[in-house]
Parts: C-alpha cells; sequence; structure tokens
C-alpha cells in the first residue's frame, strides 16, 4: 500500500514534469522525439567503442585486433605525454611543482583566505615551483628548461604569464586612463596593437625575431621567449578588463582620495584598485582561462606543451591512428581544469553581486 | 599678466611649494621620462637587430616581394603559379583567410543563433544539448579540435573509392568533401542580373508599403510580396531561357573525384573547427542578448495586439541587437585571427603563405610586419564599422 502511494506520487511528479519539460506542445513533442533518437544513436555505440569494447593496458599490436578505443595508448605513453623529455628519473619533481600549484589554487579558492600571507605564500611557491623544475641546488640535479614539456609546461606557461602580465595589464590600464596624452598614447597603441593581432604572430615573433633584438652574444632560451610573447598579449587583454574595473568606480571615490591629500600612488594603492580589481575578478578568471587554452598555440613554435607530446606520441609508427583516443584524453585535461575555473568565475561573481 | 597674478603653490603631501609639486611640470617630466624610455628601448632594438642583420648578412627592405615565389600554394581563390612572385603569393593567401573568415563568419551567425536559441528553450532536451554543446566547444582550445576534425578527415574517413554518401552527390571521404553543383552557363548572368533587379524591386515596394502604412494604417504583407518578387524574377527568366541545369556530379576516376565542387580536408577541417568553437561563444551572446531584454516588453507588445512574429521582429529583436552586435563583432574578429591557426593544418591561409616566405627569403622582420599589418587592417575596420554602429544604434535619450 505504501509502495503503491510512493510509486503514485513519484509518477504524478514526474508524468508533469515530463509535460511540461519535453511535451508542451506538437512541436516540441516532435523535437523531444528525434532528439532522443539522435542521442540513442549516438551515445550507446560511443559507449561500446570508448568503455566495453576498449583496451586499457594492451600492446599496439593487440589494439590492431580489437574494434574499441585503445587508450592503451595513454596508458603506455603516460609519462611521455604529461612529463615531455623530463629526464624519467625526477619527474617526480615537476609533479610535485604541479601539486604545489594546484594545493594553491584550491586554498586560494575561499575568498576568507585571501590576505597578504597567501599572497606571498604564492610568490614563495612560484620559486618553488620554479626551483624544483630546474633544480641545480640543494643537490637537486639541474634539469635545463628545453628538457620541460607536457602539462607542467603549459601549467608554468598560463599562470607564470597571468601573474607576471597582471601588473603590466594595471599598469597598461592607468595608462590609458590618464590625462597626459604621451602615456596615454603609448597606452592605447600598445593594447590596441596587441590585441588587434593573433597570438600566433606573436609566438613567431618570439621564436625569430627576439634573437636579433638582443645584442651579439645574449641568448634568451627558447622557452623564455615564448613566455615572454605570451605576457605581453595577454597584459593587453588583462589593461582592458582592469579599464573596465576603473571606470566602474564612481567619480566620488577618486575625489574623496584627492581631498584627503593623498598622492596618486596612494590614491591608486589604498583606495582605487582594491575596489577595481575586486570587480575585475570573475573576468580575470576569464582571461586565465583563454590564456590556459592559448598556450596550445606554442605547438606550433614547437614547444613540447601538453598538446605537442601527445601529437608525437601519434608519430610514434607503433601508436600511429589512434588520434581519437589521444585527443579525447587532453580535450578532457582542458576541459576539466576550464570547466572548474569558469564554474568557479561564475560563482564568485554571483557571490561578489 | 594674468598668469602672474595667479597663486603659485599647490597642496601637496607635505604642504611644500615649488616646481617639483606643480602638476603640470610633473606631468611633462612623467610624459618626458616615459617617451625617453621608449626612445632608448626602441634604440636598442633596432640598433641591435641592424647589427645582428649585417653580421648575418641577411637582406632588408620589402624588395623580395616581386621575385619569383617558386612554392606550390594547394588551393587558391585565383589562378596562381610558382612563377608568380612573392606578393601574389601572399595575396592569394590573404584571400584564403578572407575565404574562410568570411564563410565562418557566415555559418558562425547561423548556428550561434539557433544554439542560443535553443539554449533558452523551454525544451528540457533541447535546453540541455544546447548548454552541454556552448561547455565542451568553449573550454577545449581551438587547436586541440583542429587536430581532432583534421586527424578524423585523414585518418578515420575512409579513401575516396569508399567515399562516403552523404547526400545525392555529396561525397565525403579523406581527401575532403565534394559536391555536385550547376555547371556554369552563360545565361546565369542574366540570372543573376534578375536577381538584382528583383532586389531593387522588393526594396522598393518595402518603400512604398511602410508609407502607405503610415498614411493609412494599413498593414501591407510586405514579405510575402518581396519574396515573390526575389525569387520570381529571376526564375521567369530562367525559364525564359530554357531552364538550363546541367550538374557538374563528382566522380571517380583513379584515386580521386573529378568535377564537383570539391572542398580540401584542411579547408573542412579549419571551417568546422573555427564554427564550432565560434558559435559556442556566439550561443552565450544571443542567449545573454535575449534575456537582456524584460519580459514586460513582450507582454506590453503582446497586449498592443502585435502576433508573436511581429513582436521579435519589432520589439525584441532591435533591443536585443544592440545588446548583441559589439561582442559579436569580437568574436567574428577572434574568429578571423584564429584562422591564422590554419598553418597548423597545412591550409595555406596568410599566415601560413608568409611563413613559408619567412624560411625561403630569411627576412623574418618583413614577414611578421605583414602578418601584423594585415590582421591590424582587418581589426581596424571591424572597429571603424563597430564605431558607426555603435553611434547609429546607441539608445537616444531624452
Amino acid at each position: 500500500m505504501n509502495r503503491e502511494l510512493q510509486k503514485k506520487s513519484f509518477l504524478n511528479r514526474i508524468l508533469p514534469w515530463l509535460k511540461e519539460n519535453l511535451f508542451n506542445g506538437v512541436f516540441n513533442s516532435i523535437i523531444t522525439i528525434v532528439l532522443l533518437f539522435a542521442l540513442y544513436k549516438i551515445i550507446p555505440p560511443f559507449i561500446k567503442w570508448a568503455f566495453v569494447d576498449s583496451l586499457w593496458r594492451s600492446t599496439a599490436a593487440a589494439c590492431r585486433e580489437g574494434n574499441g578505443a585503445c587508450w592503451s595508448v595513454i596508458t603506455a605513453n603516460l609519462r611521455f605525454i604529461i612529463f615531455g623529455f623530463y629526464p624519467y628519473d625526477l619527474q617526480w619533481r615537476p609533479l610535485l611543482a604541479m601539486i604545489l600549484l594546484v594545493g594553491l589554487l584550491l586554498y586560494s579558492k575561499n575568498r576568507n583566505h585571501w590576505n597578504k600571507t597567501l599572497f606571498y605564500g604564492w610568490i614563495a611557491g612560484l620559486f618553488f615551483m620554479g626551483l624544483l623544475m630546474k633544480g641545480g641546488i640543494l643537490g637537486l640535479a639541474p634539469v635545463e628548461s628545453d628538457k620541460w614539456g607536457g602539462l607542467p609546461l603549459t601549467m608554468m606557461l598560463a599562470f607564470f604569464g597571468m601573474i607576471a602580465a597582471y601588473p603590466l595589464g594595471v599598469v597598461l590600464a592607468l595608462g590609458r586612463r590618464s590625462k597626459m596624452p604621451a602615456i596615454k598614447t603609448f597606452s592605447v597603441l600598445y593594447i590596441e596593437l596587441i590585441r588587434g593581432v593573433p597570438l600566433i604572430s606573436l609566438l613567431f615573433m618570439s621564436s625569430i625575431l627576439f634573437p636579433l633584438f638582443l645584442p651579439e652574444g645574449l641568448t634568451i632560451n627558447k622557452i623564455i621567449r615564448a613566455q615572454m610573447a605570451i605576457i605581453l598579449f595577454t597584459a593587453a587583454y588583462i589593461a582592458e578588463v582592469v579599464r573596465g574595473g576603473l571606470q566602474a568606480i564612481a567619480k566620488g571615490q577618486y575625489e574623496a582620495a584627492d581631498s584627503l591629500g593623498l598622492s596618486f600612488p596612494q590614491k591608486m594603492r589604498l583606495i582605487i584598485l582594491p575596489q577595481a580589481l575586486k570587480i575585475v575578478i570573475p573576468p580575470s578568471v576569464g582571461i586565465l582561462i583563454s590564456a590556459f587554452k592559448d598556450t596550445s598555440l606554442v605547438v606550433i613554435i614547437a614547444l613540447y606543451d601538453l598538446l605537442k607530446t601527445s601529437k608525437s606520441t601519434l608519430s610514434n609508427p607503433d601508436w600511429m591512428g589512434y588520434s581519437p583516443e589521444v585527443y579525447l584524453f587532453v580535450a578532457a585535461i582542458y576541459f576539466i581544469s576550464c570547466f572548474a575555473m569558469s564554474n568557479y568565475s561564475r560563482k564568485l561573481e554571483k557571490e561578489l553581486h | 599678466m594674468k598668469k602672474n597674478i595667479e597663486p603659485n603653490f599647490h597642496i601637496g603631501a607635505g604642504g611644500k611649494s615649488g616646481l617639483l609639486n606643480d602638476p603640470k611640470f610633473r606631468s611633462l617630466a612623467y610624459q618626458f621620462i616615459a617617451l625617453t624610455l621608449v626612445v632608448i628601448l626602441g634604440y636598442f632594438l633596432v640598433s641591435n637587430t641592424a647589427d645582428n642583420l649585417k653580421r648575418q648578412a641577411i637582406a632588408t627592405g620589402f624588395g623580395f616581394l616581386q621575385k619569383e615565389a617558386s612554392f606550390e600554394i594547394g588551393e587558391a581563390v585565383i589562378p596562381y603559379s610558382p612563377a608568380d612572385p612573392y606578393f601574389k603569393a601572399l595575396f592569394v593567401g590573404a584571400l584564403n583567410t578572407v575565404k574562410v573568415a568570411f564563410v565562418g563568419i557566415v555559418l558562425t551567425t547561423i548556428l550561434g543563433t539557433f544554439v542560443g536559441i535553443a539554449r533558452i528553450s523551454k525544451n528540457w532536451l533541447v535546453s540541455r544539448i544546447a548548454g552541454a554543446y556552448i561547455e565542451i566547444f568553449q573550454d577545449i582550445p581551438i587547436l586541440l579540435q583542429l587536430f581532432f576534425w583534421y586527424s578524423l578527415f585523414c585518418e578515420i574517413l575512409p579513401s575516396p573509392r569508399d567515399a562516403i554518401e552523404i547526400g545525392s552527390d555529396v561525397f565525403i571521404s579523406n581527401r575532403g568533401l565534394v559536391m555536385a553543383v550547376p555547371e556554369w552557363n552563360p545565361v546565369y548572368q542574366y540570372v543573376f542580373m534578375a536577381l538584382l533587379v528583383g532586389l531593387a524591386a522588393a526594396w522598393f515596394f518595402r518603400r512604398m508599403a511602410k508609407n502607405y502604412q503610415k498614411k493609412t494604417g494599413r498593414i501591407l504583407p510586405a514579405f510575402t510580396v518581396s519574396s515573390v518578387i526575389i525569387v520570381g524574377i529571376p526564375l521567369i527568366v530562367w525559364l525564359f531561357v530554357g531552364a538550363p541545369l546541367k550538374m557538374s556530379a563528382p566522380e571517380l576516376s583513379g584515386f580521386n573525384f573529378r568535377g564537383g565542387l570539391a572542398v580540401s580536408p584542411e579547408f573542412s577541417a579549419l571551417l568546422l573547427g573555427l564554427v564550432l568553437y565560434t558559435a559556442a561563444f556566439v550561443a552565450e551572446i544571443v542567449r545573454a542578448g535575449i534575456q537582456a531584454i524584460s519580459h514586460g516588453q513582450t507582454e506590453a507588445a503582446m497586449s498592443l495586439g502585435l502576433k508573436p512574429g511581429q513582436v521579435l521582429r519589432l520589439v525584441i529583436l532591435p533591443q536585443a541587437l544592440r545588446v548583441i552586435i559589439p561582442p559579436l563583432t569580437s568574436q567574428m574578429l577572434n574568429l578571423t585571427k584564429n584562422s591564422s591557426l590554419a598553418v597548423a593544418i597545412g591550409f595555406p591561409d596568410f599566415v601560413s603563405v608568409a611563413s613559408t616566405t619567412i624560411n625561403q627569403t630569411g627576412q623574418a622582420i618583413e614577414g611578421i610586419l605583414l602578418i601584423m599589418a594585415v590582421y591590424l587592417f582587418f581589426s581596424l575596420t571591424t572597429s571603424v564599422f563597430m564605431n558607426w554602429y555603435n553611434r547609429k544604434m546607441a539608445f537616444v535619450e531624452r
């Protein structure tokens, strides 16, 4: 009796929902049925390919026999895909660096933790990560940066790029709002020039032109050059976001600061920027997401980031032809990271409003 | 004289007065310092570059543009041969960029609008699928998507011999997409002219209908009549000249198709990637634009007795477009800039041709300057258009 009642109430709830959301009207019912049919055609075969018939830890030869997904291409090459050419025995170091970075990120998620200590914590953390990657002291064997690759490189290019670009972006935004014509012109020119060209042209510049710009004998490592291009590129976008924040601060705040007799640096540091930067945190996370995705462009100038290491796995004759598996795996890494960040940005936006 | 009367002190942080605390002087000094720094940096870079170029004996200047390019370009909108000079090769590349950007923008707008509307559909399944599409395609780097589609075209699809027929005379294989198109016939020019006449006539009819509505308040069926005019006039001309319709259908000969319209796998993958990626962003813009219009507007329009179609066309869209167009343009610009990733999958766009040029001539500075100039040209024309549009569409308040 009780169970029957439960069943009935369940049906009572689900049926109106179905009618309301899937079958209200002839047109909607047709669309729902067509879509359900399409999903039925796509999802079960995909699941069969990806999970039922798939091979996870087999040899390449075994994969040729099967007709499901060959995830073995990932498991067999996982450490190369993730760490690139970093010396095999030392790969715990980039791993530790990544864990440190993710830990810092997770800790920074909570707004109650935002204070000066966290800021210094980040600086110490980044320094430590660089130390772990590079080595050379404290008994760590040195690893040249041309051996860096894979996911740590991708993360480094994105996060170092973002953090280094932020101060430059703030300066550019202030410059663009300045009343001094020369400074305003430089800022506008820089921002608009950079935003008008694709990142790839800056990366070409970093790989071909930067060496020409430097005096004879002075060379900068390829990764650092690409990192510089990413910083210069990201700064222009940050500048526009920060400018939006500066414009949103009421004029009274500027005037009140002036009437207190604060100097320009004091006014900005104590009154304006704390408010403006708080407003622009959600769009800044958006820029971080773009930067994270855009680092994949370094493939074109032959740096071994995550996308390049997975692509070169596919050029191994044993594992040729499994590009859907490899690309899906890399896509999943990017998707999870970006999705988490964009979700966080949306949540933050709601909290701050 | 008046200048002297003005008080010559300013209240600074320490209450000091003098030249250093004079805002005008300080502003001039800052600008002077900034200018000097930029000039020094510029001089440093230019002199180093000049030294390096001299030492490495690299030619400078744009003289190379006149030399023979001597490389093939996979696909070209205008006739091109390796004997043509570099500037022609670069022009072909620029045209390819324009081609992929134009087709991409049209398809992205259509798909993005469609998905954006689907996202706010009352149908739960439709809105969830649209939402999943938007999330997934936004959060995966465009380059990875391009590699994925390109590998799909090259590795997964069968050879032309076993091509998949996805429609009548539309084949898809690892050599790209081929489809049947009407064979060119000289009388088509007349049909095309008739189309132009039809468009003009429809435009005049709409104006007339509007005036008529202003005078009498009666609404003429402008949409129906103008559609009939636009389709009808070319149709009559086509029938009149004998209704020529010879299709050029793709046929398998040897290892590839002959005839029909062929779209290379590079172009298909690039277009597919760009459209699917950008449409996800456009969909969010369209959704936000429509949701920005308050529900009261719809209710007010309906209470005036407008039909649902009219509500959308006369009340919602003009307001939503004001919100939608500016971010939409910047997405279109992003699509154009992202089309430069063609170089990674071997489609000969401007960047790809320019980088071949750089490799052959060694003149990297000129090559990269050209790349930047071309994209800046696209960006600046777009922003000029945007400013014009914003002025035209801006709310005229009071």
